[in-house]
């Protein structure tokens, strides 16, 4: 079992996700940008940062690079992609996932744990729904939203995986979102449930010594998929 | 050499963040007539390329379909 983890030019948060990944006993590399060969790799997962500045959108550019085209093969044979954070805003430029991630309501880049309901399933996270997890955001863009008719399809469906909400799991009246997300959408994924995205770093709490380790599931949760796909 | 000028905006119903923000500053000025403000993004490009190529652009790259529209000016020389 090995994750890639792709280095954008402007991704800072590469060495978190492989010291998450490793931390837990998985082999983890790097990808660069310009490879074009995702073969060696089980999962992989798209950091958070600021791809290519973040110049025009976030990840408006970092959609074109020419791993992205792997990415796009490789989730489309049913490969697991995460997205975290600027991840989730690269696959949504990509059309991976739908919706897009505007500014925060309220313009402030927001630094801080959040609590998040687990709303949903997918090859990436599979807890009892309900369960509340402490999970830190880190991000200016982070407001998801989507067309109506998308919201119905992701509720239909059940690919809204993860919501903010408050510390006892409920939604707070007019908004559990610090940045004003459509329905308190913090991640979600695609219809096959292979390609998840969300805008909390699981990553920075998986080492207790970051002080936490509810983003843990996120990764063990994928390894046990793909051991039970291959049997 | 052809120039254009091109005006993203968010769609109708999509929140624009700085635009809200902008429209509360303005009434905290005093100036009450305002009665809304959108803020989007202003593209000069100019090149060998034809109206049929920046729209192109325009929707692969430049603007992003899913929330936001653009208007291309060809601007006469």
């Amino acid at each position: 079992m090995r994750f890639g983890v792709v280095i954008f030019p402007g991704s800072n948060c590469e060495q978190d996700v492989i010291h998450a990944a490793r931390y837990l006993g998985f082999d983890a590399e790097f990808v660069w940008h310009g490879d074009t060969d995702l073969s060696g790799y089980d999962a992989v997962v798209l950091p958070g940062g600021f791809s290519y500045g973040d110049y025009i959108r976030c990840g408006a550019v970092a959609r074109f690079s020419l791993v992205m085209n792997e990415v796009v093969r490789f989730a489309e044979k049913g490969g697991p992609v995460l997205g975290i954070c600027n991840g989730f805003q690269i696959l949504t430029e990509a059309h991976l996932l739908p919706g897009a991630l505007l500014r925060n309501q309220g313009l402030k880049f927001i630094c801080k744990p959040v609590n998040l309901r687990v709303d949903g399933s997918c090859d990436w996270l599979d807890l009892p729904l309900g369960s509340v997890l402490e999970v830190p955001i880190n991000h200016n863009e982070g407001n998801f939203t989507c067309d109506a008719e998308t919201l119905e399809r992701l509720n239909d469906n059940g690919q809204v995986i993860v919501r903010y909400c408050e510390a006892d799991g409920s939604s707070a009246e007019g908004g559990s979102a610090p940045n004003g997300a459509i329905d308190d959408i913090a991640g979600i994924c695609n219809e096959r449930g292979n390609v998840f995205g969300l805008m909390p770093h699981p990553e920075r709490v998986v080492d207790p010594i970051s002080g936490g380790t509810d983003g843990q599931p996120f990764f063990t949760t994928i390894v046990r998929t793909l051991a039970e796909v291959a049997g | 050499m052809a120039r254009y000028e091109i005006f993203v905006t968010y769609k109708t119903g999509i929140f624009d963040p700085p635009g809200a923000t902008a429209e509360r500053a303005l009434a905290n000025l005093g100036y009450e007539g305002v009665e809304s403000v959108q803020i989007g993004k202003f593209i000069r490009l100019a090149g060998d390329v034809d109206l049929a190529q920046v729209t192109e652009m325009c929707e692969k790259l430049l603007a992003n379909p899913v929330i936001e529209d653009f208007r291309i000016e060809t601007v006469e020389e």
